[in-house]
């Protein structure tokens, strides 16, 4: 037995840059997460399920009214990046559910005694989202497809597309994340999960424009983040869409809103331990 | 109370000072102050709600003192997590290696969040199943590992790093005999080929008395008695046990005590690894 510590601290290496081990951190959390989807991809499968009823049923019904003025587009070609942006975020607002699991696990505590910093271990967070929510792109391209949806399926344009879609997932995973810290049980967090999918939906121009919109909703629409994540959507995915706000706006909106979040979810992280 | 420079925190693996943490209220770690010496395997017993699960949550920077000091290996787990965390390993009673993962995966995640270098993974990780005997098993999901292995590839992914403190909150709690000794008989062979120091917590007086060459008996969140289980039996009386002198010095038997979200814990942990 040793009376004084160690004279070799075989624990602690020759440290990176910050940045450099920030992005390590990053990167194995995303990893982890990906590892996990390829050993199990069944529920990919299942969350094709919605997007294909609304576009499939809810977007042919509608399109046959012609009750919306989508300001030249077709009413499905209108409503395919709205069920994108839909379907992104209905996964990832309940992501968090994920954090609490893993807490009752153990899991977490795991991340949070390493030497990880809160910023990096929930960024890598917000990046598995992101990664589950490609599946979602794949699933409305095809349909749109099927359809006859006149999709743009050029390299850029897709690849738009798919930087939107996990930036949207990253913002809404962090927003769920912020509340399963603060409710902590997962019975409180698919309540508030439910209440909130809804209005954020609603309160969008998924489904109709927002000149369409009595002012109240308006203006919920507006500062509601998804809304942004819809006009780039529709202005990058399909031919002939337009952006309200321009999609650099857009994208500003969208990033900014995913930092501020980021940031708060690094905060409230380590509480879920309680 | 900030503790003044005649404290030389290097001399020991761990020390407290006075630390204490309250949830609304309740005390669950009251004014404690401990010593464990490098190299030691240190006992934290008591019963179910005795504190010590809390006191190791705060040693491993999981959950912020409400009062005193705590360094180990050398810094303040208050105002330096980030060096404590690098130091360290911990092994949470509940389950926290990722069912979804393979075991190599698990390591893979643990060696990054380390910061092990990139050329020295392969070999480390190696190494760390060779040394608890899960070669072989390295790339089955570790949802179907029985406990016994579950509990091996936790301690190989909590020294991958090679710690300089090493927790252990209830090892071996709903384990069979066989997977019981080949736990301690890891963590036997830890001590000796990197002298890490091991704080474990248990509520099995006769695993104390075996395996522990020091330990600290804590009742309602203080620590009552201190020393070598040789040495705190013989006070009590000839052919005295652990479970004696915790009596002794209680008034109390070792079965009383737990909340209820404890008693859950621990019988969810149990399942989960027989």
């Amino acid at each position: 037995m040793r009376s004084s510590a160690p004279a070799v601290r075989p624990g602690v290496f020759r440290e990176p840059p910050a940045w450099q081990s920030f992005l390590v951190h990053v990167l194995a959390v995303a990893d982890a997460e990906a590892r996990k989807l390829s050993h199990d991809p069944v529920e990919l499968l299942t969350r094709a399920v919605q997007p294909t009823l609304w576009l499939a049923v809810f977007g042919q019904v509608m399109a046959r009214i012609r009750g919306v003025p989508t300001g030249g587009l077709g009413y499905l070609d209108f409503m395919a990046p709205g069920i994108l942006a839909q379907s992104v975020l209905f996964i990832a607002i309940f992501y968090g559910i994920a954090a609490i699991w893993e807490r009752d696990l153990g899991v977490l505590h795991k991340y949070l005694v390493s030497p990880a910093s809160r910023t990096a271990l929930v960024t890598g967070k917000a990046l598995s989202a992101g990664i589950r929510a490609l599946s979602q792109a794949a699933v409305v391209y095809g349909l749109a497809l099927l359809m006859g949806i006149h999709v743009r399926v050029t390299l850029p344009s897709v690849a738009a597309v798919l930087v939107l879609v996990v930036l949207g997932s990253a913002l809404f995973s962090m927003l769920s994340l912020i509340i399963a810290c603060l409710v902590k049980t997962r019975e409180r967090f698919m309540g508030i999960g439910q209440v909130l999918t809804m209005p954020l939906f609603f309160a969008s121009n998924a489904l109709y424009p927002l000149n369409l919109m009595p002012t109240w909703l308006r203006v919920l629409s507006v500062v509601n983040p998804l809304t942004y994540e819809v006009d780039a959507l529709r202005a990058l995915m399909v031919r002939g869409g337009v952006s309200l706000f321009g999609v650099g706006t857009d994208v500003g909106i969208l990033l900014a809103w995913t930092v501020f979040l980021i940031l708060a979810a690094a905060r409230l992280y380590p509480r879920i331990v309680v | 109370m900030g503790m003044p420079g005649d404290v030389s925190p290097e001399g020991a693996a761990i020390r407290t000072a006075g630390l204490t943490k309250r949830f609304n209220g309740l005390t669950a770690v009251d004014a404690v102050s401990v010593e464990v010496r490098y190299g030691e395997i240190f006992g934290l017993i008591g019963p179910n709600g005795a504190g010590k699960s809390t006191m190791i949550k705060m040693l491993t920077t999981l959950l912020p003192p409400t009062a005193g000091h705590a360094w180990v290996a050398g810094f303040d787990v208050g105002t330096q997590p980030t060096e404590v965390r690098k130091r360290i390993g911990y092994v949470p009673q509940v389950v926290s290696a990722d069912g979804a993962l393979t075991g190599y995966e698990n390591l893979l995640v643990s060696a990054r969040l380390y910061g092990i270098p990139r050329a020295e993974q392969g070999a480390r990780i190696r190494e760390a199943l060779d040394l608890v005997g899960l070669a072989d098993a390295a790339h089955t999901l570790v949802s179907r590992y029985s406990g016994g292995m579950i509990r091996s590839l936790e301690l190989a992914q909590s020294t991958l790093h090679r710690p300089v403190v090493l927790f252990m909150d209830e090892p071996t709690v709903g384990l069979d005999p066989v997977a019981y000794r080949a736990v301690w008989e890891h963590i036997a062979d830890l001590r000796r080929r990197f002298g890490t120091t091991i704080l474990i917590t248990t509520h099995n007086m006769e695993e104390a008395e075996e395996h522990c060459d020091r330990v600290a008996i804590m009742h309602l969140g203080r620590i009552v008695a201190v020393g070598s289980p040789a040495d705190l039996t013989r006070d009590v009386g000839p052919d005295a046990t652990l479970d004696d002198v915790f009596v002794h010095h209680t008034g109390a038997a070792i079965e009383s005590g737990g909340s209820y979200r404890e008693v859950l814990r621990t019988r969810r942990t149990a399942r989960r690894l027989s």
